[in-house]
């Protein structure tokens, strides 16, 4: 039997800010590996593929079954999640590098903060505290639950603001993201009682809802397959309408 | 209440775009237009514009004031993107590049096209058949003015489709994808129009 290889090209970076190589890396091929399991082979021997002692590569996983989005990371060019990448599926050398649009901590490792303070900012969640019980909330028909569910399958991996052109250093955009989160939560039927709320945030500040130039990179590259740039638009008719409410005035709060 | 106008700004540099803006290019490629019946039809029409009543100030309300924010707003919005037409060829990608560049291109090309035409006349030339003819009779000038209109009339049509999309009037894929033949057919069409009178000038 030969012995096949799988060869990777991997970005690394040792501190956060400081400068970057590329690394190559030959390790003994399996059936069945993903992505991860390449990286854990070179974590077990971490020798480059010119036989020198290197470190391990710092990466990030979690679920590996595609729902938690820890270890997305740019695969061959494009950013995706590494444990459905699948090695026998990928074009040789594998190039990993880290999702530049975030501070990347170390080699593939980014953090992705800045859109778990999004999902705060736009609060993305249901109210349901209150100082007396507040009884079971409004019904949802099943249909808008599952139309609803397409749009709660965001697990807030980050590769839409990869993708997306008008999120980088020179520009606050909040990315489709949280946008498609206050559709969602605006749609719910307890949710909606915040409405209001929601769209005036992402009317608010820089980097709202009107930073989106209509790329539509997001909706072609979400993992989930959610329709980003359906959200987007909706909600682009929704902020018309509040900016309407709001300066003509209107009873319906 | 928020305090900062960003919202606004966006939503502004949106609606110029279209009313009056785009409203003027078209009444603008249509007096062109009549250059192709011949010098005196041209000079008629564009004398009749320039018989209006308060011309000045439907000038500076109309045209000049929406060009300069739409034009500067405008740059500022297209530097903040950073292409990615390489990773991402897909169509909509391309087309939000496309709508950048034609933007740049035209808001160069329109300082130019007012100091050759506007300021000229305000220092005593006359705006006439003869004056465009003279300009464009550079095959150098000519090409760029071929450039741009092309460049102009595309940055109208996408530009109505992302005003469709930015004041929610398409939201669906598929209302979407019909804005786009829809666009496209007005692009072609202005391209057109505005190409052909150009052409009668030389």
């Amino acid at each position: 039997m030969s012995e096949k290889t799988i060869t990777l090209e991997i970005k690394r970076q040792t501190e956060q800010g400081g400068k970057s190589q590329f690394e190559t890396f030959k390790i003994p091929y399996r059936e069945n590996m993903n992505v991860i399991s390449a990286l854990m082979e070179i974590r077990r021997n971490p020798v480059d593929a010119n036989g020198n002692e290197t470190t391990a590569v710092s990466w990030e996983a979690s679920c590996l079954e595609e729902v938690c989005g820890a270890c997305s990371m740019v695969i061959n060019g494009k950013p995706r999640q590494a444990c459905s990448a699948l090695i026998d599926q990928l074009e040789q050398p594998i190039r990993l590098e880290p999702m530049n649009t975030f501070p990347v901590v170390r080699d593939l490792v980014v953090d992705r903060r800045r859109m778990f303070d999004s999902l705060k900012r736009v609060k993305a969640w249901i109210p349901i505290d209150g100082t007396y019980d507040l009884g079971p909330g409004p019904r949802m028909p099943e249909p808008k639950r599952q139309w609803a569910y397409e749009l709660s399958k965001c697990m807030t991996c980050g590769v839409c603001l990869q993708a997306c052109p008008n999120v980088n250093s020179k520009s606050e955009f909040i990315g489709p993201a949280a946008l498609s989160q206050v559709r969602l939560f605006n749609a719910h039927p307890t949710g909606e009682m915040h409405k209001a709320e929601r769209l005036e945030t992402i009317m608010d500040g820089d980097g709202g809802l009107t930073n989106c130039g209509n790329s539509q990179n997001c909706v072609q590259a979400c993992p989930k397959g959610i329709p980003l740039t359906t959200s987007i638009a909706a909600l682009n008719r929704d902020t018309t309408l509040q900016a309407f409410k709001n300066f003509f005035g209107s009873d319906q709060v | 209440m928020s305090t900062n106008r960003e919202f606004f700004y966006r939503k502004l540099h949106s609606l110029l775009g279209v009313i009056p803006l785009g409203a003027f290019l078209v009444v603008h490629f249509m007096i062109n237009y009549q250059a192709v019946n011949g010098p005196e039809a041209y000079n008629q029409a564009a004398g009749f514009m320039e018989k209006l009543p308060f011309l000045l100030v439907l000038e500076f309300v109309m045209i000049y004031i929406p060009i300069l924010f739409h034009g500067i707003y405008g740059l500022y919005i297209a530097f903040q993107a950073k292409h990615n037409t390489s990773t991402y060829s897909y169509f909509r990608n391309w087309m939000f590049r496309l709508q950048r560049w034609t933007g740049v291109i035209t808001i160069i090309f329109v300082a130019w096209h007012v100091w050759d035409t506007r300021i000229a006349k305000a220092l005593g030339a006359e705006v006439n058949y003869d004056m465009v003819a003279n300009i464009v009779a550079n095959p150098i000038a000519l090409t760029l003015y071929i450039i741009s209109i092309i460049a102009a009339s595309f940055h109208l049509a996408n530009g109505l489709w992302s005003f469709a999309v930015t004041w929610g009037i398409t939201v669906s894929p598929r209302s979407q994808v019909i804005a786009t033949y829809v666009t496209m057919g007005i692009f072609l069409a202005m391209s057109f129009v505005g190409v052909r009178a150009i052409l009668a000038f030389v």
